[in-house]
């Protein structure tokens, strides 16, 4: 069942479903970088939650017209503005007071999501039996969803995905060094704007897949676990544009196997074990690799300073260093210096006397600069510049 | 009103008048709260010029450059450049910021920010070609940086950083050029590099403007000098305006060392 719900074999609906969440899922990572990389991610879940009184006042407006409160384009609507409005909030209070931003964050957030809940509470008791799916708004559900909510959430998806790429370089550019864009001529609080409308549009399609609670999540750990594979920005959205779809897709195609199970989480629960993943495995700055490269620094750094001790007739006490230089042959079980450790120990102390001498003299500053302690100086200089070297360095290396 | 006069209406890329000053500040005023940093300010920069900005911490020295370039909304007064209004020079005009502005873990390599120089020419869709990339590593290596190209920023000193920004305003091949504290924290081979690469846009023609803070090296760097202490100080060339009289009057007590040979 889970297979066929994976392939899209289960039908037209749940395919465009899985389609739907999978393109929104994209949408949400790549927007999610923008926010994540400006430090902006906590604004996204003050938009989510201001949804929620929008979602309730435009389903009592389209009961009070005579029509179908659930109608997804009217809540979504109803959604969208209490959103831009909580936003509107939030940058006024932080403009025009001296409250910090995550201050404002909190106070709009509570309120709105407050205010939502009462009205929610009020619909269930005025209406009792055709409020029935409201509370999906919260956590999300695929389950009995309409092929028109399917295509909405679908194109939604891939709009906001075409406008993060036409916008990607401006977005990248403000949350990088606002200040530079500013004094080019860049109008900096327009391009935010741009962003959080984004978001925001992020959100209020999302809201049916994946529910205002989680939606944040969608948005931000896409962008935080493809921040480990690259250094480059337009890498990292394509990753979390990619890790989003596939949360998107997979979440989609288990709801559709356990329709009682909410979709949201199980959304989030897919992207944060591509997270966890990224995090152990990624190479660069996953945590596998950085423990690795530490591991093999030091194991360098104790070589080193085994060969310069012998060389200088001092004893070596660190268990480690013995050990390793037992591994390379330098010393013999016995802990006597063979004759090819003997040989190495006195090429490293002539390393070490070159770099000395290069390091004291101005002239080689480019050069001086790579000095790490381990690097053989026959790395950094060429074999003539090393000669020159030797020859100034004959008086005092006798001595 | 002659100033007014020198528009030229919807030219992409707007020829400098050169009878003008690049850039002519006229009573700006700009504060935080209610306490201006800057008050009534009039400068005009002289062309093919180095100028340094003097004044003592909190002067408004930063001010005053993100004030002529729009970054910070002033009170009042008003910026020309070369005769016409700020908005349609903007490609002529290259900004340095202060180096600690920036997430320096921001995912982008030193070739990359010099490319943001070129945003401008780039614009939302077209691509990144060869003669930009090949434009940029030339920029690189202005500053000597060329080997460092697909480093992460960060990874960079922070004489290295300097110099990479310096790299991105070059990138944006202006005319005038808006250097904020270009020496601040850096080490003596890139204050060497950086004031090479300033003197070689001089030599080219080009205006540079800088705020400086090291007195000791105003005569040998600059060529004029904008004293400033919130109010407009002097302005002129460094022999006449770079005295212990002017530095007295925008210090006050606070300069207690005069470096020897600083004035003269």
């Amino acid at each position: 069942m889970l297979w066929e719900a994976l392939f899209l074999q289960l039908g037209y609906n749940a395919t465009l479903v899985t389609i739907g969440a999978a393109l929104l899922g994209m949408a949400a990572g790549a927007t999610g970088v923008f926010l994540f990389l400006g430090k902006r991610a906590l604004v996204s879940d003050a938009i989510s939650h201001a949804t929620l009184p929008g979602v309730g006042l435009a389903f009592i407006v389209m009961v009070a017209l005579g029509g179908d409160g659930r109608a997804l384009l009217g809540l979504l609507l109803g959604s969208a503005l209490s959103a831009g409005l909580g936003l509107l909030c939030v940058s006024w209070l932080t403009r025009a007071t001296r409250l910090g931003e995550d201050a404002a964050i909190g106070a709009v957030l509570s309120v709105f999501f407050g205010f939502g809940i009462v009205l929610l509470t009020v619909i269930q008791s005025m209406t009792a039996g055709r409020q029935a799916g409201l509370e999906s708004f919260l956590l999300g559900s695929t389950a009995g969803m309409l092929w028109n909510d399917a295509v909405i959430i679908a194109l939604g998806g891939a709009v906001v995905l075409a406008l993060v790429v036409l916008l990607r370089r401006p977005m990248a550019a403000v949350a990088f060094d606002p200040e530079y864009v500013a004094a080019s001529g860049g109008d900096v609080r327009r391009i935010e704007l741009a962003m959080m409308g984004l978001a925001m549009a992020i959100t209020v399609v999302g809201l049916k897949v994946v529910g205002l609670i989680l939606i944040v999540a969608l948005l931000i750990i896409p962008a935080v676990a493809a921040r480990f594979w690259s250094e480059r920005v337009g890498h990292v959205v394509l990753i979390a544009g990619a890790i989003g779809g596939a949360s998107g897709w997979v979440g989609a195609a288990v709801s559709a196997t356990a329709p009682n199970l909410p979709t949201g989480p199980i959304i989030v629960l897919v992207g944060f074990g591509l997270f966890l993943g990224s995090l152990l495995l990624a190479p660069g700055r996953g945590i596998l690799a950085a423990a690795l490269r530490h591991r093999r620094f030091q194991r360098r750094v104790h070589l080193r300073q085994g060969l310069l001790a012998l060389a200088q007739g001092q004893p070596i006490y660190e268990r480690l260093t013995l050990r390793l230089m037992r591994a390379a042959g330098h010393v013999r079980a016995d802990g006597v210096a063979t004759e090819a450790g003997r040989a190495q120990a006195a090429r490293a102390l002539q390393d070490e006397r070159r770099w000395h001498l290069l390091r004291s003299d101005p002239r080689h500053e480019a050069a001086a600069a790579r000095y790490d302690g381990l690097t053989p100086l026959e790395r950094v200089l060429t074999p003539d510049q090393i000669a020159e070297l030797d020859r100034e360095l004959k008086p005092e290396g006798i001595a | 009103m002659a100033l007014r006069l020198a528009r030229e209406g919807g030219h992409p890329k707007p020829k400098a008048d050169h009878s003008h000053s690049p850039l002519a500040i006229r009573g700006l005023t700009v504060s935080y709260g209610e306490k201006p940093a800057i008050f009534s300010v009039d400068m005009t920069v002289e062309p093919g010029a180095m100028t340094a900005i003097i004044g003592p911490n909190g002067a408004g020295k930063s001010t005053l450059l993100k004030a002529a370039l729009g970054v910070v909304k002033p009170l009042s007064g008003s910026v020309s450049c070369w005769g016409a209004p700020l908005a349609k020079m903007r490609a002529r005009i290259a900004y340095m910021p202060q180096r600690a502005s920036v997430d320096w873990d921001f995912p982008t390599r030193v070739i990359d920010v010099v490319l943001m120089g070129m945003q401008r020419e780039l614009g939302l869709l077209r691509r990144v070609r060869t003669t930009h990339l090949e434009r940029a590593m030339s920029c690189l290596s202005r500053v000597g940086m060329e080997g460092f190209a697909d480093r992460q920023i960060g990874q960079l000193s922070g004489g290295q950083q300097q110099r990479v920004f310096l790299a991105r305003a070059l990138a944006q091949e202006a005319d005038l050029y808006l250097l904020d504290e270009p020496f601040a924290g850096v080490d003596a081979a890139t204050e060497k590099t950086i004031i090479a690469v300033l003197k070689d846009l001089k030599a080219k023609g080009m205006t540079v403007v800088a705020v400086h803070h090291d007195l000791s090296t105003v005569g040998d760097y600059f060529d004029r000098v904008f004293l400033i202490n919130t109010h407009k100080v002097a302005e002129g060339p460094v022999g006449t305006s770079f005295t212990e009289e002017t530095l007295q009057a925008a210090y006050g007590g606070r300069l207690a060392n005069l470096p020897k040979g600083a004035v003269g």
